[in-house]
């Protein structure tokens, strides 16, 4: 298992492009940490962003690991251009030649994307960590660690995001056309979207057929975390909404993605075993 | 002697396309075998499905025996398909440091290997600022990384300059001179012609000839003759019954045996029938002649 991921790192850490890709990756996991340093200072009026609550444990595990999700689009292009690259370059034809087997040139890919996620989380994390305890208002250590399901959630989400980028990348063999596709997927959800809303179901309904489709179904793992601001709720107070959502993590949620992980590792080797290169 | 690669019945359809068709042979160890055949003959389709590139439609292969499974008999197996492929973006050092990653081989023949093919001076430049020689020369290099039991080529020389050609020969006489066991496909006959001692025949995905260079047709080879007296000779030759076939071009007589006979005995005779000779040799029929021999016959 280490041999297969040592190759996949001689691999993506030799290719400039990549390798710049990666840290800025991980760089911009970390310039979270700037947001803690906007601040306004005009006369009477003073904002501080770290000090409206948004770095309090554990609302923190749910706000960072919804914002630094975003960056996950850096790190698709690297993981699709890592497979479809192999087609262009016809070294994935070098590579069976040369003694790897089929499953073994998959699983190499797919430990990669498990190494990104695990990375990209433990980043988070120590950050997240690192950030609360400077500014969060609470620090027990009951407090601290409690609703860390948004890390599992954010890995799960990752992994699942990951695993559609390297299958399509073995199913259009082109890096450009493959992330088109990705782009060409997300409009296609929500034309299905708006489809079932206007023809079939009502709003609820819908969401819970939406909820079986791969992006949407990752994008569902974390809900958006605003409007559980303290700030935020207390002006819906004011004007009397009331925001009931229910922010938690669901484990049907992690399950389905985790399921579509599945079928994409399975199909992209079932592509490339079925193939003649 | 132990057996390498053992190919039974193996067909391969594109389609309606069948590229390889009921093809079996045996690969033994030690010898430098050719595969050959016209372009579309199903070569590189058959290298393709023992290399695990290409998925069989029926038939059976086995590495060594069968003992182990294809692509742990491949890092046994040092091969170059058609055009090199490798990281454009990384050197030669670094390319080869990844082949034995996946191989499982120490990284300690690298020099050496670079050393072979001549390119240790260039084994830090990136792959993409090499010419098609130097890639092949590298393709070469990584085939040989692990000491492989058999090396096997594919059009080695496709595409080379006369240069280039002759570099890649030489550097296949060297590895086949330390006993590796060699399969070149080409279609170029003289390259196969030179190195090879077995020969397997293709033509539209079967099989036509397996076997040694040298029992390829049961021929007693033929007389290249010139004389003066060129009537006299041609009479003798149509009277005698060891000659199979007479023919004339350019004054240059060719005469066919039918049974064995050395020169000498045929100087002799034809100097009793006062016949003088200005130019007398005896030829086996070239690699050449014979596959378009074969290959002819197998399409009338």
């Amino acid at each position: 298992m280490l041999r297969l991921l040592q190759i996949e790192f001689i691999k993506l850490w030799n290719n400039r492009v990549s390798k710049i890709l990666i840290i800025a990756y991980f760089v911009l996991l970390t310039s979270i940490a700037l947001v803690a340093a906007i601040k306004f200072d005009i006369g009477p009026i003073k904002f501080h962003l770290a000090d409206q609550g948004i770095f309090n444990f554990p609302y923190i595990w749910h706000f960072n690991t919804f914002i630094t999700a975003f960056f996950k689009l850096f790190l698709a292009i690297v993981i699709v251009s890592m497979m479809a690259n192999e087609y262009s370059n016809k070294t994935i034809k070098q590579n069976l030649i040369d003694g790897l087997s089929k499953k073994e040139f998959i699983l190499s890919k797919f430990l990669t994307v498990i190494s990104f996620s695990i990375l990209s989380t433990l980043f988070v994390f120590v950050v997240s960590l690192i950030l609360g305890l400077i500014y969060s208002d609470y620090n027990e250590p009951g407090i601290i660690f409690s609703d860390l399901e948004f890390l599992l959630a954010f890995f799960v989400k990752l992994m699942g995001f990951f695993s559609f980028c390297l299958f399509l990348g073995i199913l259009v063999k082109r890096s450009a056309f493959a992330l088109g596709f990705l782009i060409l997927w997300q409009v296609f959800e929500g034309f299905v979207r708006g489809m079932i809303r206007w023809k079939f179901f009502d709003g609820d309904t819908t969401d819970i057929v939406m909820g079986f489709f791969p992006l949407n179904a990752m994008w569902k793992l974390i809900d958006e975390p605003f409007s559980r601001l303290g700030a935020v709720q207390s002006v819906a107070d004011q004007i009397g909404e009331k925001f009931e959502l229910d922010y938690g993590v669901q484990w049907y949620e992690i399950l389905i993605v985790l399921g579509w992980t599945a079928i994409f590792i399975y199909g992209s080797y079932a592509l490339l075993k079925k193939r003649d290169l | 002697m132990s057996t390498i690669l053992t190919v039974s019945n193996l067909t391969k359809k594109f389609g309606y396309l069948t590229a390889v068709k009921n093809l079996s042979f045996t690969i033994e160890k030690g010898n430098v075998y050719g595969i050959l055949g016209p372009n579309g003959s199903g070569k590189s389709t058959t290298l393709g499905i023992v290399l695990n590139v290409v998925n069989r439609t029926s038939g059976e292969f086995s590495w060594f025996g069968g003992e182990t499974s294809t692509h742990e008999a491949l890092k046994k197996v040092g091969a170059i398909i058609e055009r090199p492929n490798f990281y454009p973006y990384m050197t030669a050092i670094q390319n080869l440091k990844l082949v034995c990653k996946i191989k499982e081989v120490p990284e300690n023949k690298i020099e050496e290997k670079l050393e072979l093919v001549g390119l240790l001076d260039r084994k830090n430049s990136k792959f993409r600022t090499y010419s098609l020689g130097m890639k092949q020369r590298l393709a070469i290099a990584s085939a040989l990384l692990n000491d492989p039991e058999i090396l096997i080529l594919d059009e080695p020389t496709n595409g080379l300059d006369p240069q280039g050609i002759h570099q890649i020969r030489e550097i296949i006489k060297k590895v086949a001179s330390k006993g590796t066991t060699i399969l070149l496909a080409s279609h170029l006959l003289d390259e196969v012609e030179k190195v090879c001692t077995h020969v397997v025949i293709l033509r539209k995905g079967q099989k036509l000839y397996s076997g040694r260079v040298d029992d390829m047709m049961a021929s007693y080879g033929f007389f290249e003759l010139k004389s003066s007296n060129t009537d006299m000779l041609l009479t003798f030759l149509e009277n005698n019954p060891s000659f199979s076939k007479v023919t004339q071009e350019n004054g240059l007589i060719t005469a066919f045996l039918s049974e064995e006979m050395n020169s000498e005995v045929l100087n002799r005779s034809l100097m009793d029938k006062g016949i003088v000779l200005s130019h007398l040799v005896k030829r086996k029929e070239s690699l050449e002649e014979q596959f378009l021999a074969l290959t002819n016959n197998a399409s009338n």
